[in-house]
């Protein structure tokens, strides 16, 4: 069914566009000319405001979903910026390449991808996705087209990286995908049962995996969890591509959240003993998009919605301040049912307000229960804060400006390349209040 | 490997099908009239299907060069598996109501030049003894209605005449199948709010007609509730009908 009024997928908060336009062809693409802000829009997997415009324009970007470019043999690959990751992964999968960087969904877009410079579970060797990128086209509002590399339009090319779409339209982007010899993963499973567990892991674990991350349980406070390792297999191992998988999806938005604190403790108790090999071949799909099967997961929340909390912590003060955030999450009473956690390596994109950096990286959901989940929220950021830490806008919608201005100091030089008719919701928040 | 041709290939839904086959290993001849966006469609589909495209833009509306545009095809592509007429405009009715001549306008664009199209090349497939015609006619085509009906007639024509082509051709091993879409989003409906969950996306009717293909059906009406309500419509008694405003 067609999308009414897009949303992003924490479904809070609700947002109006006045006006609602299909980008169709990257030759033919001509920005509406009209006093209205605009804003690109992927495909709202940004959980909070990022994606939105609340009563401006949004451009609806997955129609510009075609492949330019690809040369099997040196592995580059140039698409329109609607395209999804699961559409590049279909082509180049089978001839023996792969995404340099993943998020945990492979249902976002390549702008989206660029927009909040994400990472993925090889962040620590392979840095965030603009680490990849060779070059893009930017469309701004006057009509200019901008080509931007690392070495051409170098400015552009690190204010747009990560900034939000909010410097302008990009049509197209070009990526340098990675060898692979085998589309199955070798992964490798370890409980671990503190924090202090997990800190010794990483150090054994991340020489030899470019794949890592931990789920930990924030229902008891022990800091316990599941640390998840992973590497392309070798050739050989196995030849037959990964069987296809059937989807279920969530039929319909249930009037209250389903995750509530019996479901959540419940939840983190099986999750954690629930037996797993501790080391064995899966499908790629699996392994980097656990939660693609379950299309639209994000309903379970209910009407209400939920937030999301991802901070990092430098490296200094991670476990000081990991071990208070879960502490007061614990107080809260607000448990949550997935908690990520995993380590940020020195690799970074340039991109001017990217969020990666090098330190401990915790992301967190909690069903949005009203004033108390703001207030729990604001709690932590006070923790992020003292530490040196940040917070992620593609996951963000409720950060104060105070805190996104203390985050990324780096606002007032990104100022200057935002597109004079370019805004969105996020924006106008962190900047008004 | 399957030869498909496609008429209108610059059309949401024919792109989204074109995809479709294209991952199953396809050659494509492609026919459109916007040369930009076509250029941009065959390069797409040459990554996709790891084959040569050959696109070529047309006006369909010239209905003189299609034989000339069929020969063409047979020199340079070979034999046909697959046709795929998909072109088609959405007028204002309001407007054909005041001129003549916008009628007469669409119904050459959605019927006549989609006629001249189906029997030239149902004659080639004929020849040949096999392969597959599909052409995409419209929900709209089923019944008169106030809003569409010009529209609607050049679509209920065309769903005639593909009934009599299977008819005529279903002894010679031809597959004849009409596509009969209920509301899709591509930019043939931009104007239209899209609210409620009548609204299809372009990808939901591909994956029918690939499927029609596959299970060799006659008429498919897409997604598969227009049936049901198209059987409602149709079963009103017209003295009921004609008052409504729909
Ligand atoms: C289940 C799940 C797991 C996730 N895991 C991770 C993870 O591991 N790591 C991580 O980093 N993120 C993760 N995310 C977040 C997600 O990767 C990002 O929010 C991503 O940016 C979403 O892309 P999108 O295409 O849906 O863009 P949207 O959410 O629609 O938009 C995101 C931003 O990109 C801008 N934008 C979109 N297209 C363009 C364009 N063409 N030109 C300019 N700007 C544009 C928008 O304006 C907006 O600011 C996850 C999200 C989900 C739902
Ligand atoms: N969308 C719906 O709700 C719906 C419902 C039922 C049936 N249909 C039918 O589905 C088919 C595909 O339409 P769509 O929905 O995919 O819309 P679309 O994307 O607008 O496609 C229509 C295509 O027809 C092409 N075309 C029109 N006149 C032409 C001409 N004289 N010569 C060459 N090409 C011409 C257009 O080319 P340009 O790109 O050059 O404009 C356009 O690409 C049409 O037959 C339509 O009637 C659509």
């Amino acid at each position: 069914m067609s999308a009414v009024t897009p949303t992003s997928w924490g479904r809070y908060p609700t947002a109006r566009p006045r006006q609602i336009q299909s980008c169709r062809d990257v030759q033919a693409l001509a920005l509406p000319d009209e006093t209205l802000s605009r804003l690109p829009f992927g495909n709202g997997r940004s959980y909070g405001d990022v994606c939105l415009n609340n009563n401006g324009v949004l451009l609806l970007t997955r129609r510009l979903d075609r492949f330019i470019a690809f040369d099997p043999a040196t592995g580059v690959l140039r698409a329109e910026a609607g395209i999804l990751l699961a559409e590049i992964l279909a082509l180049i999968v089978p001839q023996g390449w792969f995404l340099p960087v993943t998020p945990g969904t492979q249902f976002v877009t390549l702008g989206g991808a660029i927009a909040n410079d994400v990472h993925g579970k090889n962040h620590h060797v392979a840095g965030s996705f603009g680490c990849h990128v060779r070059a893009f086209e930017l469309l701004r509002s006057d009509g200019n087209h901008l080509l931007c590399t690392p070495e051409q339009n170098t400015e552009w090319f690190q204010a747009t990286v990560g900034g939000l779409g909010l410097t302008g339209l990009i049509t197209w982007v070009e990526i340098q995908l990675q060898r692979i010899a085998n589309p199955w993963i070798v992964a490798e499973n370890r409980r671990f049962a503190s924090l202090d567990e997990f800190l010794a892991l990483d150090v054994e674990y991340e020489a030899r995996y470019p794949y890592i991350m931990s789920w930990i349980d924030c229902a008891t406070g022990l800091g316990r969890g599941i640390y998840m390792a992973g590497m392309h297999a070798p050739p050989g191992l196995l030849k037959s591509p990964p069987p296809q998988r059937r989807g279920l999806t969530v039929p319909f938005i249930p009037p209250i959240s389903l995750v509530n604190s019996l479901s959540v403790a419940a939840f983190n108790r099986l999750y954690y003993h629930l037996p797993r090999p501790a080391r064995g071949l899966i499908p790629y799909q699996p392994f980097f998009y656990p939660l693609d099967n379950l299309r639209e997961w994000n309903r379970l929340y209910g009407r209400q919605g939920f937030f999301q909390y991802q901070c990092v912590i430098p490296p200094a003060n991670a476990h000081a301040a990991l071990w208070e955030i879960l502490a007061r999450i614990v107080v809260s009473g607000q448990g949550s049912m997935l908690a990520v956690l995993k380590r940020f390596g020195d690799k970074t994109s340039g991109g001017l307000l990217s969020f990666p950096r090098p330190g401990v990286t915790l992301a967190l959901d909690f069903p949005n229960r009203g004033q108390s989940t703001l207030d729990l929220l604001e709690r932590l950021d006070e923790v992020t804060r003292q530490a040196g830490g940040a917070v992620y806008p593609a996951k963000d919608a409720r950060m104060s400006g105070d805190s996104f201005r203390h985050y990324y100091p780096q606002w007032v030089e990104f100022s200057r390349f935002i597109d004079p008719r370019f805004s969105s919701s996020f924006w106008r928040r962190v900047m008004e209040h | 490997m399957r030869n498909l041709l496609i008429i209108g290939a610059t059309s949401a839904i024919a792109e989204a099908t074109a995809r479709r086959f294209a991952a199953t290993g396809a050659r494509f001849y492609l026919v459109g009239r916007n040369i930009e966006r076509l250029a941009a469609i065959a390069r797409d589909l040459e990554i996709r299907s790891g084959q040569p495209v050959v696109h070529e833009s047309l006006n369909l509306d010239q209905i003189d060069q299609h034989p000339a545009l069929l020969e063409r095809i047979s020199q340079t592509f070979g034999g046909i598996d697959i046709a795929l007429i998909a072109h088609g405009t959405l007028p204002d009715q309001n407007a054909c109501q005041q001129s003549v001549t916008a009628t007469l306008a669409a119904i050459h664009t959605n019927a006549l030049s989609v006629i001249s199209l189906a029997t030239l090349l149902a004659n080639d497939l004929e020849t040949r003894g096999r392969g597959t015609l599909i052409a995409i006619s419209s929900v709209a085509g089923d019944r008169g209605r106030q809003s569409n009906y010009v529209y609607g007639a050049a679509k209920g024509m065309v769903s005639l005449f593909l009934q009599g082509l299977r008819n005529r051709l279903s002894s010679k091993g031809i597959q004849v199948i009409t596509v009969k879409p209920g509301f899709v989003d591509t930019p043939m409906t931009a104007a239209f709010e899209k609210k409620g969950r009548l609204w299809a996306q372009p990808d939901q009717i591909a994956q029918g007609i690939v499927a029609a293909v596959e299970r060799g059906r006659d008429e498919v009406y897409l997604p598969w509730f227009w049936r049901w309500i198209m059987l409602v419509i149709l079963h009103l008694p017209e003295g009921v009908f004609k008052r409504l405003t729909l």
